[in-house]
């Protein structure tokens, strides 16, 4: 990945496992804090047009624990309708010479246009309603944390699948291993286009469907923005897509709960559901630095 | 130059049907005489050999930005974009600023067009005021200043009743309605086809059920009203198959298509390349099928480029802040050679009439026949010459084609406007014709 991580889709098996495999290393309680000085002189521009705290400050986190030099810029949405396009903002930044620059943007695709013009490894921090290749990985690490393989698991992904970056970049990388995903949710935020993005996807607006055996359910955060599209009130969606005590009886014993975070608790997830012994939301965060770690070491490791 | 011969060309004329080798004699802007050899002494020569001679290729739909957006578009850039394409008329669309919805600005286009265009330019008025949907611009002054039909193009009338009363008052001044069919609230925010490229991609799609609710009530109202309703940039399937449903019924209903939407699906599009992003989208490769069924078949009536001209600051951007629209002019014929005729679609008359008659049989411009006496507007391409385009070189002042770097097998060759050469090919040399003794 010389040229930086702009999503899952057009990665091989070979090269998400060398990242998941790296990433373990990097796991707190495999090295003592998991430090390092491989990146030492090196600068990474994180550039997030969207708030995000938690993304941001795992990439910079990581960016340290490897002895990168680490910038963060949060450019809100005003500065940007100042007048000073993507393009000029980017060009300025590469005039810096910055190592790798790891962005987050509201757009789809706006990382793949700048890659165009830039020279600078670009890593995809989340693009609009496309990808978030990190979270995948960092998913994938989190199940493998607790399953010898990706192959054959029943994954159901329930949320606004429309509209999830997360959903798409989870659907690409788990179906490279061969795990069965069930896509679930509203009728207007599960198109059924969905199910021809990849091999092993299928699609319900039954929740009890999508749980039934499952080893793995991955809740999606409501985004409330959207809720007009999905034709819910929040109380309704809760009652058909919040993930509560009673279902968990349907999906496998040892099914794991995961959520990208932030959570809503009481929209798409209940507090019981999200502080039980099920949910491994917590280990999502922690494996979030590590498989950043090994995405940056990757890109700009020699 | 009073008089010029186009020599031993292949002369082809959809109105009168004649396909065969002839001399063509021009003389004070009209077609003189059109025979197997033609003695003119003095007059100036055009080697024609090897290439067809038709008559001037006529584009209903063009954005020359002219006034408001000059940036972008001049009517003197675009007119000779518009030659350098082969192209010896124009259809300008109203959505300039301020908006062709009065006389006055209608006026202004053709005073510009006199002095500085380089063909024939025929404005098209809005459907209402600015464009806004509401009240009903002023379409009488308007024809009388010289309109030749009237849309609202890129900004749909979204009220059926509006869109009435303007078909009514469009039919008593003999004008043509041409509707942008885009139900706008079913499209909203969309920026791309919805289809299994929206949903990869992450980009909010406009179905295709937004072009075909807006042409079903229009060939309602079409028929309520008696008025003569024209399909801007048809691209859907579901479209074609109504148009030729209303037509077998008889009512006064046409088409055009766009190039790019019989050559380009939306899963050919680069990621992200906002030189792929028009309204209506590229759509599915069944809707492109259906597009080149519907040229062969005749449903579809004539091919105009919705050339659409935007500054390239406009286009480096993230792709949904990108405006919608892509140049046309100069590619049409070279994409139509490609995907119609050598493919074995449709005859290279009926490529010639879909540029000519069928645009004028909706219009009434008096052009787009090859007969003596007719006004001299000739548009002379040949079917075989490997070329490539490179938009650089682009006559626009627009670089917002994806078909930048595309080897086409024959192309435009020169544009003769009123008798006049305005344009041809480097390689031919046609500028200076040589004069015989």
């Amino acid at each position: 990945m010389p040229g930086g991580l702009l999503g899952i889709e057009p990665l091989d098996r070979v090269e998400i496992e060398g990242i998941l495999d790296r990433a373990k290393r990097f796991q707190p309680r495999q090295t003592a804090g998991g430090r390092s000085d491989q990146l030492r002189g090196r600068m990474i521009v994180n550039l997030f047009f969207e708030a995000s705290t938690r993304t941001r400050t795992s990439f910079e986190i990581a960016a340290k624990r490897l002895g990168a030099d680490a910038i963060s810029i949060t450019a809100s949405a005003s500065s940007v309708s100042k007048g000073e396009s993507l393009v000029d903002t980017l060009n300025t930044l590469g005039a810096m010479h910055p190592d790798a620059i790891v962005m987050r943007h509201a757009a789809s695709g706006a990382p793949h246009f700048l890659a165009r013009y830039l020279p600078t490894p670009i890593i995809n921090a989340g693009d609009g309603t496309h990808e978030h290749p990190t979270q995948a990985l960092l998913d994938a690490r989190t199940i493998l944390d607790r399953r010898p393989t990706l192959e054959g698991l029943r994954v159901a992904i329930i949320g606004d699948i429309a509209h999830s970056r997360v959903a798409r970049s989870n659907m690409y990388l788990l179906s490279k291993f061969g795990a069965q995903i069930v896509l679930c949710g509203p009728a207007s935020l599960l198109p059924p286009e969905l199910a021809q993005l990849a091999p092993n996807i299928s699609l319900t607006h039954k929740m009890e469907d999508a749980i039934r055996d499952a080893d793995v359910i991955m809740m999606l955060r409501v985004q409330l923005e959207r809720q007009h599209e999905a034709a819910f009130s929040a109380n309704e969606y809760f009652q058909f897509y919040g993930l509560r005590p009673e279902h968990m009886s349907r999906a496998r014993p040892d099914a794991i709960v995961m959520h990208p975070g932030p959570i809503n608790r009481g929209r798409e997830i209940s507090s019981e559901v999200a502080d039980s012994q099920r949910s491994v939301i917590l280990n999502q965060v922690e494996n979030g630095i590590a498989v950043r770690m090994a995405v940056l070491e990757r890109i700009l490791g020699n | 130059m009073e008089k010029l011969i186009l020599r031993n060309g292949r002369v082809m004329d959809p109105a009168s049907g004649l396909d065969a080798v002839r001399d063509v004699a021009i003389e004070h802007g009209r077609i003189a005489a059109i025979g197997p050899t033609i003695e003119a002494a003095g007059a100036a020569e055009l080697d024609a050999t090897g290439l067809i001679v038709a008559p001037g290729f006529i584009d209903m739909h063009v954005h020359l930005r002219e006034p408001g957006f000059e940036h972008a578009e001049t009517i003197e850039s675009g007119s000779r974009a518009a030659a350098a394409g082969g192209f010896t008329s124009i259809c300008s669309m109203p959505n300039t600023s301020p908006v062709n919805d009065n006389a006055t600005v209608t006026s202004y286009i053709i005073e510009r067009a006199e002095r500085h265009a380089v063909v024939n330019v025929f404005p098209i008025g809005a459907i209402t005021k600015e464009s806004a949907g509401e009240q009903l611009a002023a379409i009488g002054l308007m024809k009388e200043a010289g309109i030749v039909a009237i849309s609202d193009d890129g900004r749909p009338v979204m009220n059926a009743r509006v869109m009435r009363r303007a078909m009514e008052t469009a039919r008593s001044f003999g004008l043509p309605v041409i509707d942008h069919c885009e139900d706008l609230h079913l499209s909203a925010g969309g920026d791309m086809n919805e289809g299994v490229q929206s949903v990869r991609l992450g980009l909010r799609g406009i179905p295709s059920a937004s072009e075909d609710v807006m042409v079903a009530r229009d060939i309602l109202l079409a028929e309520l009203t008696g008025a003569r309703f024209h399909v801007a940039h048809i691209s859907s399937r579901h479209s074609v198959a109504m148009l030729a449903f209303a037509k077998a019924r008889g009512l006064a209903v046409s088409a055009e298509a766009t190039p790019h939407h019989f050559a380009i699906s939306d899963h050919e599009m680069p990621p992200y390349d906002s030189n792929y992003k028009m309204k209506p989208p590229l759509r599915s490769t069944c809707d492109v099928t259906a597009i080149i069924e519907g040229i062969v078949v005749g449903a579809i009536d004539a091919i105009a480029t919705d050339h659409a001209p935007h500054a390239g600051s406009e286009k480096m951007q993230e792709f949904e802040q990108c405006p919608f629209g892509i140049l046309g002019l100069e590619t049409a014929i070279g994409i139509t050679l490609e995907r119609l005729v050598h493919t074995g679609k449709i005859t290279l008359m009926r490529m010639v009439e879909l540029f000519t008659t069928g645009p004028d049989r909706v219009l009434h411009l008096n052009r787009g026949r090859l007969a003596v006496g007719a006004t001299a507007d000739v548009t002379l391409f040949d079917t075989e010459r490997v070329w490539t385009y490179d938009v650089n070189r682009s006559a626009s002042k627009s670089r917002n084609s994806p078909f930048d770097g595309h080897t086409f097998r024959g192309g435009p060759v020169a544009a003769i406007v009123n008798g006049k050469i305005v344009w041809a090919a480097d390689h031919v040399g046609l500028g200076v014709p040589t004069v015989s003794q």
